[in-house]
């Protein structure tokens, strides 16, 4: 017989108690990590989509100008004072504080040329890079190996009159079409994409680029500042960041956990309510028992040890099972809650941990009061018999 | 020198303007190994007289002094400490823990202590043959006669080999015959040199001890051997 056997045996016999206990403790404790898991396993989708949506960050040459185009109506420019960005300079982003978010560094070099009786756009790219970023970019065809082979955009390669498997040529060169690119909407459609080095000796500007586009990993990194730490190096480059729709419903996910928070904050008061509400009538409805305890010689440390076990052991029980609920919750909800159908659960140990330990820290917060009027009981007033 | 001194104790209980004396001034003194009956009629003060004897109940004035230790002058915790090493209490109304089985009523009082759980189940059990329920360890109170209850209860105050053996009313809910069975069983144990001091209001009861004191509108007034 120990202080424990009191607990435990109490706890059996006052089941549809503890259990009414065990559940309003769990409800606060599920929602909580319903709501945690399903912010974070958006929060990742979001992120994930960001990084397959290509860059976020684009570096240009510092120019003192203005573009003259709207809703992709050009009206041309004034350019003046442009200086350019050396190839070997953009080695120099792998250098800043939060190199590890960067995902890729795609660096072009733009020029017109002419094809045959058209004017065209060639673009030098590398493949490897511009690949990783475009990852809805559908070729027909491969994609160009070798430094005589060009990709074609859509719209390109009608009005060049040149498929995959094709040769067009450019200035003196031949070049073979390797593929070419599926309708994608934008701009790409109209381009000849060639390899960076070639590129930039067909257009006549060896070791230079016209743009950078970098794509950078969400997870953690703050856009702004990697665009200040690359500014810092990159003195003659304009870096911006692109602001896209994710950047928006990062936003709108943000607010949702706010949200989210203060929800789970009024639960788990509730939840506490009901911990302190049910044991504070356990220690009332005990009364004589807690005096039997006091007349026999039991300390008030003895009756509070009994009082806060008993919270313990339920407030764990209502952990795990709060933990177990509320992810099944997350579960059943993330396929509407979020966009993307490849959307997963993320599982952490922290919010497993943290849900259990939550749930302990409360039942014994919430049972400290009714513990302590226990203890403070007097005997003989408690027993009444006396 | 006596095993327990009671010197001019005096309990006043205020309840707004009312002050009620339920204690005016009682002195006696119990030897070792006695068997002390205290009558009197309702409100004579007799249960509140066992509860300042028990440490309980703290006297607005006088002294209770047991085996030599001035119960009052203890600090809350020891106190309690002196409760359960010294005293066991038999309560009117067994007030056994429902949830508990006999053996584990019984070994209550030695949950605080640093003992084996062999030892504490020996202790137990030893104590449960010692009153006749051997054979009902492991029955709840709910499965147990009020008389056994009353054993039981009996059992859980001796379990701790206390110096003294403290009973409120223990025949108060019982029919004549189990009264006579648990009377019985004081003797024995008061026989066997255990001090018992048994609060009663049925005067057969007193025949069974060595003496009694009879108290009345909280004052000793007659002492009878």
């Amino acid at each position: 017989m120990k202080l424990h056997t009191i607990s435990i045996n109490n706890l059996k016999r006052r089941k549809a108690k503890m259990a009414f206990l065990t559940i309003g403790l769990m409800v606060g404790i599920a929602t909580i990590v319903t709501l945690v898991t399903l912010t974070r396993s958006m929060s990742s989708d979001i992120e994930h989509k960001m990084d397959e949506f290509g860059a976020n960050i684009l570096v240009t040459p510092q120019s003192n100008g203005l573009a003259m185009n709207y809703g992709g109506i050009s009206l041309g420019g004034v350019t003046f004072d442009q200086r350019e960005i050396r190839e070997e300079d953009l080695a120099k982003i792998k250098t800043i504080r939060n190199s590890k978010n960067i995902s890729a560094i795609a660096p072009k070099v733009l020029g017109g040329i002419k094809v045959g009786n058209h004017d065209v756009l060639l673009v030098g790219v590398n493949f490897a890079s511009e690949l990783k970023m475009k990852q809805w970019w559908k070729i027909f065809g491969e994609a160009p190996q070798a430094d005589n082979e060009v990709l074609l955009g859509n719209d390109a390669s009608k009005v060049l009159n040149a498929g995959s498997g094709d040769s067009i040529k450019i200035k003196t060169e031949t070049f073979k079409v390797a593929g070419v690119l599926d309708q994608t909407g934008s701009q790409d459609d109209a381009l000849v994409f060639a390899s960076l080095p070639k590129a930039q000796k067909l257009l006549g500007k060896e070791g230079k680029i016209s743009l950078a586009e970098v794509a950078a990993l969400c997870s953690g990194c703050p856009i702004g500042d990697m665009v200040t730490q690359i500014a810092e190096i990159l003195p003659d480059a304009k870096v911006s960041a692109i602001q896209q729709v994710v950047e928006g419903r990062l936003k709108a996910l943000d607010q949702f956990k706010r949200f989210s928070y203060a929800m789970a904050g009024v639960v788990v008061f509730i939840g506490s309510l009901i911990v302190f509400v049910t044991m504070m009538g356990s220690v009332n409805e005990r009364t004589t028992e807690i005096g039997v305890f006091r007349a026999i010689g039991f300390r008030k440390s003895h009756i509070m040890r009994i009082i806060l076990l008993e919270a313990a052991l339920v407030s764990l029980l209502a952990g795990f099972l709060g933990y177990a609920v509320g992810m099944g919750g997350a579960k059943l909800a993330l396929p509407f809650m979020a966009e993307s159908k490849n959307a997963h659960l993320i599982w952490d140990t922290t919010v497993a941990f943290g849900s259990i330990g939550l749930a302990l820290t409360l039942g014994l917060l919430a049972s400290l009061y009714p513990a302590l009027h226990a203890s403070k009981m007097d005997p003989t007033e408690a027993l009444r018999a006396l | 020198m006596a095993l327990i001194e009671i010197k001019n104790v005096k309990k006043h209980y205020t309840s707004g303007d009312d002050s009620v004396e339920a204690l005016r001034g009682v002195d006696i003194s119990i030897e070792k190994g006695e068997f002390i009956t205290i009558m009197g009629q309702s409100g004579s003060g007799k249960s509140t007289l066992l509860s300042v004897l028990g440490g309980m109940n703290h006297p607005t004035t006088g002294d209770v002094e047991m085996a030599g230790i001035k119960l009052y002058q203890l600090p809350v915790e020891k106190l309690a400490d002196f409760r359960a090493q010294n005293l066991g209490f038999v309560f009117q109304s067994f007030h056994l823990i429902p949830y508990l089985t006999a053996i584990e009523n019984v070994m209550l009082p030695l949950a605080i202590v640093k003992t084996s759980s062999a030892a504490k189940k020996t202790a137990a059990r030893q104590a449960l043959e010692r009153v006749g329920l051997g054979g009902k360890l492991d029955r709840l109170p709910n499965q147990l006669s009020g008389g056994e209850q009353e054993r039981v209860a009996i059992a859980r105050a001796i379990v701790n080999n206390p110096h003294i053996l403290l009973a409120d009313e223990p025949t108060g809910n019982l029919d004549s015959k189990t009264s006579e069975e648990v009377m019985t069983l004081f003797r024995e144990l008061n026989n066997a040199g255990q001090t018992v001091v048994m609060v009663t209001h049925n005067l057969e009861n007193g025949a069974y001890s060595d003496r009694t004191i009879n108290l009345k509108d909280g004052m000793v007034v007659a002492a009878q051997a």
